[in-house]
């Protein structure tokens, strides 16, 4: 029961992490209609960015603004330098373009840090477990992240139901022409969606620094899952982002933690190991594919009435 | 009159290209040639369902990969004498196995495309993107065919006495099948099928609205399409003489979608060139820095940004 | 004379607002049939029914008497269905030839064919120059549909649709947008159509529904709320004040 609840935890940190890089994925597909993988990118600058200055320091509380800064200036040069002039173009031209990035990108981090991992250090006030329930330890680092993921995401429900800018968000997202009518500057709202976008990746990378090591491809490797949380939740909605991303954080948990076991019960182990790693890494597109075969929009499908 | 010239002169360059090679002291030039050539079939075939049929598949590597494991597999029970699930022997008979990895992908391209054409648009590029991603960890969980290393094949397919493991010979192979192919592609393309391809790519309410059942058609392109490429990944086996999970991964369909765009999409031969061009790129970059896939990246990134219609379009122009 | 349409209790709901309410409507081989109706009232939902795109809530639609309510757009088509659109719908990266030759050829079938050559099907080539001959698109042939002018795309759209020797044309809007000569060079060209088939008309421009129509239908929010010859319908009141209004609309 308790290895349970505690890959449940698990799974609902991963799901936050998902929601943030997620988030800013949908907001700039539903915006503005543009198809990102650099996301993956943002996330490993603000990483890095983080990481960096962190050591530098000494304190992993410096190293957070770092990464958050690094990650949103990365965030507006790219929308100003390339995805300003992509907004008309195919999804292809823009899935090849931000592909390049990815390369581009990657080969830099490569240049100045070296192709080992780093590893970012834990808060000292966090690195401890706590007792959630008799015989429950929990890392307290782990928690840190479930609550900023949640505080995060009110943030942004906040934002996006209650202030003008939101506003402008959501009607951008059902009707690009009636944010255009209605005279806004739809580049500055663009570059503050895509600047906004960024700087939740960066947070989501520099808060994984501690858990998993920060490496060269590791934006690709939560990039994938966080297009199938989008897709799945409907581009262009916070709401499905969120829900689809802390279901699938959960059900990608689980399967990996429980799936090798039940399979162990019918072959042997070395088999159900790699059978299992494999069906729980193929659950999250599998879903995505019942999902849009059921309803082709996603979940919350946004601008329907 | 002057492109059948153009291509006559190509296809003698190519002809004597080992010949050269060997002259030139640069044998590596051949194998290089011989994934070039089956790059280009690959991304010709994609470019078929990408360029002629508006359907932008960010998933075609998965059947690359099909066609791999199918010559590997086979290759494997036929070593090992060893049925498989006891039934269906392996065997090493390239006149079996190319023709079985064209019909089991374009198998899998049915299944991944009468699911897929339901959706349009980004979900279409996502959900293709998801089957192939399925794909791929299926493969890296099946620990008999190697899983994640891969299946190394001890000697490549039998072919008429013909020793494949001679480079020039595979070349010349994969040369012929290259020309047969593209001879056949340029057909289809005109066909009746090919011109009905076409207008739903330009506008599938007016297809649907002259009596075209157009979601048969674009799925009917799907399988055809994903059946050249899996005779793409089926030749790679045979020239590397191994395949893995790898031949599947989302970057590796990234990269055939850049060279039908390097080259120019919706037209013949462009994703030929697209796939010299960035072999030869790649090549050229990593024999100079470690880093090439930064100027990869750079090259990519201006082709997308500046040029229209790819090298097709920059050679139509000069001419 | 014998009914290619005939729709009984079409019902479509978008929401909370009835796009579709119980309409009921035929039409005769060799007639006119005009919809007239106010913006809003449901004309395009209702085309978009029979052609198949939309799928009605509740009603039956027979063409040609064979239930087709649940059939997809391209077989009802195939049944002999042709439709121009609202807003003109052409391949335009096609020539008009092309255009007109690929409407005959997905007419005449074979369209599975992967070995054959388009361009040189002579049954095909034949019938495409005998549709454009004679027409104003003639001298146009060689144009890419994107490069002709408003009138000349309708016109175009008309040719692709008879091409698929339609028993029923729906046509949404013809005369939308067209000068003064266009207009008259339209409606003469819908004028013979009536031998060819029979034509569902939705239009705004009364002088051409006037000019063409056997009957008139009108449609006001998603009801069909008067039906009848050109004469009854001028001088019914109740269209006079629910869509006609001030005489200005009139003409």
């Amino acid at each position: 029961m308790i290895l349970i609840i505690e890959q449940i935890l698990n799974g609902l940190q991963y799901g936050v992490m998902l929601f943030l890089l997620a988030a800013g994925l949908t907001l700039i597909f539903g915006i503005m209609g543009v198809i990102n993988l650099a996301h993956g990118s943002l996330y490993m600058v603000g990483a890095y960015a983080g990481t960096w200055f962190a050591a530098l320091t000494g304190s992993f509380w410096l190293g957070l603004p770092a990464a958050l800064i690094a990650a949103a200036l990365a965030g507006a040069a790219l929308e100003l330098l390339v995805i300003r002039r992509l907004y008309h173009r195919s999804h292809l031209d823009q899935v090849l373009a931000t592909f390049a990035i990815i390369l581009i990108a990657n080969e830099s981090i490569t240049l100045l840090f070296g192709r080992q991992p780093v590893f970012t250090l834990l808060p000292e006030a966090f690195s401890g477990s706590v007792e959630l329930l008799p015989g429950l330890f929990y890392p307290a680092y782990r928690l840190l992240i479930i609550v900023a993921g949640l505080l995060v995401a009110l943030g942004l429900s906040l934002l996006i139901t209650r202030t003008r800018i939101g506003m402008l968000v959501r009607a951008g997202a059902t009707n690009r022409e009636m944010v255009r009518v209605m005279g806004v500057d739809i580049r500055m709202l663009y570059t503050a969606v895509f600047g906004l976008g960024a700087l939740l990746a960066g947070l989501a990378g520099y808060l994984t620094g501690p858990i998993s090591a920060v490496q060269v491809g590791m934006g690709e490797h939560i990039l994938l899952p966080a297009f199938v949380v989008v897709v799945i939740g409907g581009t262009g909605s916070i709401r499905g982002a969120f829900v689809a991303g802390i279901t699938l954080g959960v059900i990608d948990t689980c399967l990996r933690a429980f799936l090798p076991d039940l399979l162990n019960l019918m072959m042997p182990v070395a088999q159900a190991d790699a059978l299992g790693l494999g069906i729980s890494s193929m659950g999250i597109y599998l879903l995505m594919a019942i999902v849009l075969l059921i309803r082709p929009k996603g979940l919350f499908p946004v601008g329907a009435t | 009159m002057r492109q059948p010239v153009a291509i006559l002169l190509a296809l003698v360059v190519l002809a004597v290209l080992p010949t050269l090679a060997a002259w030139a002291g640069s044998p590596a030039t051949v194998p290089l040639a011989t994934r070039i050539l089956i790059y280009g079939i690959a991304a010709a075939s994609l470019n078929f369902a990408l360029g002629y049929g508006g359907m932008i598949s960010f998933g075609h590597a998965a059947f690359f990969g099909i066609g791999g494991y199918v010559v590997a597999i086979l290759f494997t029970h036929w070593f090992n004498e060893a049925p498989i699930f006891g039934l269906i022997p392996g065997t090493n008979q390239l006149l079996i196995t190319l023709p079985l990895a064209i019909v089991v992908s374009g198998l899998f391209a049915a299944a991944i495309g009468a699911l897929s054409l339901r959706t349009g648009g980004v979900q279409f590029i996502m959900i293709t993107l998801a089957f192939a991603q399925m794909l791929f960890f299926l493969f890296v969980s099946l620990k008999a065919y190697g899983g994640e290393d891969g299946l190394s094949m001890r000697r490549p397919d039998a072919f008429l006495g013909l020793n494949l493991r001679d480079r020039p010979t595979m070349y010349y192979l994969t040369l012929v099948i290259t020309v047969l192919f593209f001879a056949g592609l340029r057909r289809l393309v005109r066909s009746s099928f090919g011109t009905v391809l076409d207008g739903i790519r330009q506008n599938e309410r007016r297809m649907e609205a002259l009596g075209i059942a157009t979601y048969r058609h674009k799925l009917f392109a799907f399988i055809l399409s994903g059946m050249g490429v899996g005779m793409a990944g089926a030749l790679m086996a045979n020239a590397m003489r191994y395949v893995s999970p790898d031949m599947m991964h989302w970057s590796r369909s990234g990269e055939l979608m850049i060279m039908v765009i390097l080259g120019g999409t919706g037209t013949l031969l462009g994703p030929l060139y697209g796939a010299a061009a960035l072999l030869l790129l790649e090549t050229w970059l990593a024999g100079w820095t470690e880093h090439w896939s930064l100027g990869e990246g750079l090259v990519l990134l201006a082709v997308v940004m500046f040029s229209r219609g790819g090298l097709i379009a920059l050679l139509r122009r000069r001419t | 004379m014998s009914a290619v349409l005939e729709v009984s209790g079409l019902v479509k709901r978008f929401g909370g607002l009835v796009a579709t309410d119980h309409v009921t409507l035929d039409v005769q081989a060799g007639e006119i049939h005009a919809l007239i109706g106010p913006n809003g009232a449901g004309k395009s939902t209702l085309i978009n029914q029979l052609s198949g795109e939309i799928a009605p809530d509740a009603g039956t639609i027979r063409l040609l008497g064979r239930d087709v309510t649940h059939e997809p757009a391209h077989a009802r088509v195939r049944l002999g269905l042709g439709r121009t659109f609202q807003v003109t719908s052409l391949l335009d990266e096609c020539t008009v030839s092309e255009s007109v030759a690929l409407a005959v050829q997905a007419h005449a079938g074979g369209n599975l064919k992967l070995w054959d050559r388009a361009a040189n099907r002579t049954p095909v080539r034949t019938r495409t120059e005998a549709l454009l001959a004679g027409t104003a698109l003639e001298p146009r042939a060689a144009m890419r549909a994107a490069d002709l002018s408003h009138g000349e795309r309708k016109q175009l759209e008309l040719v692709m649709a008879l091409a698929l020797e339609p028993k029923l044309m729906l046509l949404d809007e013809p005369m939308a947008g067209l000068g003064h000569v266009e207009s008259g060079e339209m409606i003469e060209v819908l004028r013979g159509l009536r031998a060819r088939a029979g034509v569902l008309l939705v239009e705004h421009d009364m002088d051409a529904v006037f000019a063409l129509a056997d009957r008139i239908s009108v449609l006001v929010y998603g009801q069909i709320v008067a039906s009848g010859s050109v004469e009854e319908i001028r001088e019914n009141p109740e269209v006079r004040a629910a869509y006609l209004g001030g005489e200005d609309e009139l003409c």
